[in-house]
């Protein structure tokens, strides 16, 4: 049960990062989900990043929708608030969240049931305004907790566990979201910690949506043959165009790379994203050709992951908006109340 | 003060003539416009005019669901007493509408006035015989008078308000002053206004003087009273209570709150030296996600709101449900319109109630606000805010159509600089660090109401994990029946808590010993108002009780347990009021009841009196029925 306490008992050498905290900080509840689910390692990948990002714990606000991914923010971050919202609207109540208070880390978890079928309206919104965040999508094209219906990112003619064909067309999150102007898609699997760690880091060192895709594969309901999300089929078919390493600060680089074998992005907070690259000629700055490759090996069959599209400047909703810096959840009655005497003065207009 | 008679027919050359009404300063003029012809803004000028002169008036806009072609009517009431309800009949009709004509004169008072474009006549046998009928070729006049056709047809509006005024002796003065107010700014368009009004005037007094009955005479019955839409109150009331993030979704009559909430932050609320906003405004792709950003705001310290309608309601209930269960603060403006479905969305009802006090699956209550007037909706949509955090749930600002979109005179706006927002119970980063124990849904106080902590408070302490489903009373998940029921008892507990700290109803007792009571709430206000009075005037002196919000205070109760038959005044069909208080309270449904009005316009004074005469046996009157039969 999720509410069971970890034994207190920490390994003595645990090393601690500049603000003294071990993984173990960065941690939350007992996970709940099937042994082998890949979203335990999707968690532990997002624990492994705020460590090494030296992120306060609590400077993060962690939220989602419903489902077995949704349930994930209860298993890391136990010193983070977290919101387990309804069905498909996370990002409603997310995007309110930071419009109250823009200071925070926002990390947001769905499922492909939560961000496909009933959230793919809120999902699209999202990302049409850039709210900055980290949105990742625990995608293994299954519905986990009600026992196995295909869900909308399931490959058509790809089979049920109980044999039965998907004949619906799949919704690819990833041009989706190129498509809707997202500034940072990546997709990754959750089997390669190696690949999706970096990524994570990237997404929150992002100003505005950074999305996610993360193949994820359900051991209970898709992962036998014939499926498309099952750990055989996506390590066979993993076609990754490049392998990023994140830094903090540009001034952090050590490793040196001949010319032509790296690509170089600095974001607008100064961190440096260095992709190596793994695909002759993949320019993750160009959007159709993003979509095109992504399209072209999706139809041979093969699952193209990594850093896909990037916006190094980003976007953010409280640019459009045009904020004070302030958080607006700190703003007091002196900011917020014009007064008695405004008052006297409009009541006097409207007489 | 009797300033109304209808004269008899005269007896003219041959044929007698229609009776005549007259009238000073207590009479409702009626435009039947067709939408989109640029004549809101001359009615509005009308209205306005007559207020400049001290007298008050009540506007109702009568409008399609339809930008152009459609009909549209405003109706001023001119009310020297000061009646802000509805009358019902029509004194003087200016129809400027072919496709209403036959209904729009069928709605006249006998002896009243139909004034029309008779450019084109109108056949004799479309006239009633018993109103007074008086032509002016404005099409013709404004043809001689512009040359670009827009303005033909935009001045021949402003025109008619020039008929009017030397007609019914608007002085021509104020007229002036509201155009230069009007148009400040843009100067040009003063003059071919002015012109516009000026040809009408000297045509009305050349060939009109003395044709109507009807009078207006300068007074000081308006004093300081401000005229002002209900909708752009409760924005207001948002920019002084504190709001900062606005999430909504258009929809018709709720549209104007947000928009007037932009106006005003726009005043109020940029950042002198940086031109940066105080506030955020989102226009969400739905009412599932305006309610979603405003409890996402709500749950991490900012205090937020939505307005909607109905339908929009119906979409958010699952929210609410969530907002309810997980005690998220949220204020929720609805400007109820005639329903269910799409129903009649541009005329206004009461029917809303249920549905809110109510929303969601479970079992759920919500605190409802039953403004009167733009005045309380000022006062209750800051009040909201507060309540929303203090009692950490949504609140509701039940107002309607009528309220939102009807300039209104009402009493002027206050404010005390020395007020103070109740942000409630939020356990701050010290407490935190003291050593305090923190319940999230813990009941330390007794109040059901248990402290909460926002997001970033504390790099160790306070954090937990916000959810819809059952959890105990420090937030962690739960399936044990106890922590269930813990928390729904709890919630009842800071319903109850709710009772003392909601607007009080208020109450008002006859010019005599009543011989009955009533109960009425919302934009019924006006038309009580003097019902009350028409009603004694008959015999009827009824003890009166505005009901202000949801949940009921023991006022409430005491006042029903205080009357063995209390009459329950709504705009809906189903007596949903009477519903919540059979519900809630426990009285016998037999002692309460129902008048019902329903049919999409706002309730007259006239129906009340006519629906409680009839039912009400008056201590000191007989009925007229029974003593023919004895």
């Amino acid at each position: 049960m999720t509410y069971l306490a970890k034994p207190a008992l920490h390994h003595p050498t645990l090393p601690a990062n500049r603000l003294g905290y071990t993984r173990r900080d960065y941690e939350g509840k007992i996970s709940t989900l099937c042994a082998g689910c890949g979203h335990d390692s999707i968690s532990a990948a997002i624990i492994q990043a705020c460590w090494e990002l030296e992120i306060e714990p609590h400077r993060v606000a962690k939220l989602s929708g419903i489902g077995c991914s949704s349930k994930t923010p209860d298993y890391f971050l136990g010193n983070s608030h977290g919101f387990n919202s309804v069905h498909g609207r996370m990002p409603s109540v997310l995007t309110g969240a930071n419009l109250a208070n823009r200071d925070l880390i926002y990390l947001g978890v769905s499922g492909d049931g939560d961000s496909a079928s009933i959230g793919l309206g809120q999902f699209a919104h999202m990302v049409r305004r850039g709210v900055n965040m980290t949105y990742i999508v625990e995608n293994n094209g299954v519905y986990g907790l009600t026992k196995g219906q295909f869900s909308a990112t399931a490959d058509k003619g790809s089979k049920s566990k109980r044999g039965a064909v998907n004949r619906d067309a799949a919704i690819d999150l990833v041009s989706l979201a190129i498509q809707l102007g997202i500034t940072y898609v990546a997709r990754s699997f959750s089997g390669d910690k190696d690949q999706l760690v970096p990524l994570i880091k990237g997404a929150l060192h992002h100003r505005g949506t950074a999305m996610l895709d993360i193949l994820s594969p359900c051991v209970a309901f898709n992962n036998h043959a014939g499926s498309t999300r099952s750990y055989d089929y996506v390590r066979e078919h993993n076609d990754a165009v490049n392998r990023l390493d994140f830094m903090p600060r540009r001034d952090a680089i050590s490793a040196s790379y001949e010319p032509g074998e790296v690509i170089e992005i600095t974001q607008h907070d100064g961190s440096l994203l260095r992709l190596r690259k793994l695909h002759d000629g993949y320019d993750p700055g160009d959007r159709l050709a993003a979509l095109s490759h992504i399209y072209t090996h999706h139809d041979r069959g093969e699952i193209v992951t990594g850093l896909l599209y990037i916006d190094p400047q980003g976007d953010d909703l409280h640019d459009h908006l045009n904020t004070v810096p302030t958080p607006l959840n700190r703003l007091t009655e002196p900011d917020l109340c014009p007064g008695a005497a405004a008052l006297a003065a409009l009541n006097a207009e409207l007489s | 003060m009797d300033t109304r008679t209808v004269t008899p027919g005269s007896a003219g050359a041959g044929a007698r003539g229609p009776a005549r009404i007259s009238a000073v300063n207590d009479f409702v003029v009626k435009f039947a416009n067709v939408n989109g012809s640029g004549s809101a803004s001359a009615n509005e000028l009308f209205a306005r005019s007559i207020l400049r002169m001290g007298v008050p008036v009540s506007p109702r806009n009568i409008f399609p669901s339809n930008i152009q072609g459609l009909p549209t009517w405003y109706e001023v009431r001119v009310t020297e007493a000061g009646h802000l309800g509805r009358r019902g009949g029509v004194d003087l009709m200016v129809a400027m509408n072919p496709q209403t004509w036959d209904r729009d004169l069928k709605e006249m008072e006998p002896g009243g006035y139909l004034m029309y474009d008779s450019t084109r006549p109108m056949a004799a046998s479309k006239f009633r015989d018993d109103i007074n009928v008086i032509g002016v070729p404005l099409t013709r006049i404004a043809a001689t008078k512009f040359v670009d056709p827009k303005e033909r047809q935009l001045l021949k509006n402003i025109m008619y308000v020039g008929v009017l005024s030397a007609m019914l002796g608007i002085d021509p003065e104020v007229i002036a002053t509201l155009l230069g107010e009007q148009y400040k700014g843009k100067d040009k368009l003063i003059k071919p206004n002015l012109d516009a009004f000026m040809t009408g005037l000297h045509y009305g007094r050349e060939h009109l003087e003395d044709v109507v009955g009807l009078q207006i005479r300068s007074s000081d019955k308006v004093g300081n009273r401000i005229f002002v839409e209900g909708n752009a109150a409760t924005a207001l009331g948002c920019v002084y209570g504190g709001a900062t993030v606005c999430a909504w979704y258009p929809i018709t009559p709720s549209t104007s709150v947000a928009e007037a909430f932009q106006r005003y932050c726009s005043r109020y609320r940029v950042d002198r030296s940086t031109g940066r906003n105080k506030f955020a405004i989102v226009q969400a792709e739905d009412e599932l996600a305006s309610i979603g950003m405003v409890i996402g705001a709500g749950w991490n310290g900012a205090r937020a709101f939505t307005a909607t309608s109905g339908p929009g309601v119906s979409l958010m209930t699952e929210f609410i449900g969530l907002a309810y269960f997980a005690e998220i603060p949220a204020v929720i403006i609805d400007v109820q319109r005639g329903g269910p479905s799409t129903g009649m969305p541009t005329r206004t009802q009461q029917s809303d109630l249920i549905a809110c006090a109510y929303a969601s699956h479970g079992d759920t209550k919500h605190v409802l606000l039953f403004p009167e007037d733009p005045h309380e909706c000022f006062e209750f949509a800051a009040k909201a805010l507060d309540l929303a955090e203090r009692l950490q749930t949504p609140i509701f600002l039940m107002t309607d159509l009528d309220i939102g979109m009807n300039h209104r005179l009402c009493a002027p706006f206050e404010w005390d600089d020395a007020r103070v927002y109740d942000r409630g119970k939020v356990m701050t980063a010290e407490e935190l660090e003291s050593g305090r124990d923190f319940g999230r849904y813990l009941d330390v106080d007794g109040d059901g109401i248990p402290f909460r902590t926002l997001p970033g408070a504390h790099a160790t302490r306070g954090a937990y994990f916000t959810r819809g489903s059952t959890r105990d009373a420090y937030a962690r998940y739960s399936e044990a029946g106890s922590d269930y029921v813990y928390n729904m008892e709890r919630l009842l507990q800071k319903f109850d808590t709710a009772k003392a700290i909601v607007p009080q109803p208020l109450t008002r007792s006859p010019s005599r010993k009543a011989n009955g009571a009533v109960l009425y709430y919302g934009s019924t206000a006006p038309a009580m108002d003097e019902a009350l009075g028409l009603l004694e005037l008959q015999g009827v002196h009824l003890d009166s009780m505005r009901i202000r919000a949801f949940p009921f205070s023991a006022a409430v109760e005491d006042f029903i347990a205080g009357h063995e038959r209390v009459f329950v005044v709504e705009q809906n069909r189903d007596a949903q009021m009477r519903t919540l208080l059979v519900n809630e309270l426990g009285v016998d449904p037999a002692r309460l009841v129902p008048i019902l009005h329903y049919d999409g316009t706002p309730i007259t004074a006239r129906f009340i009196v006519k629906a409680i005469a009839d039912r009400a046996k008056p201590s000191n009157v007989r009925s007229l029925k029974s003593g023919k039969a004895a």
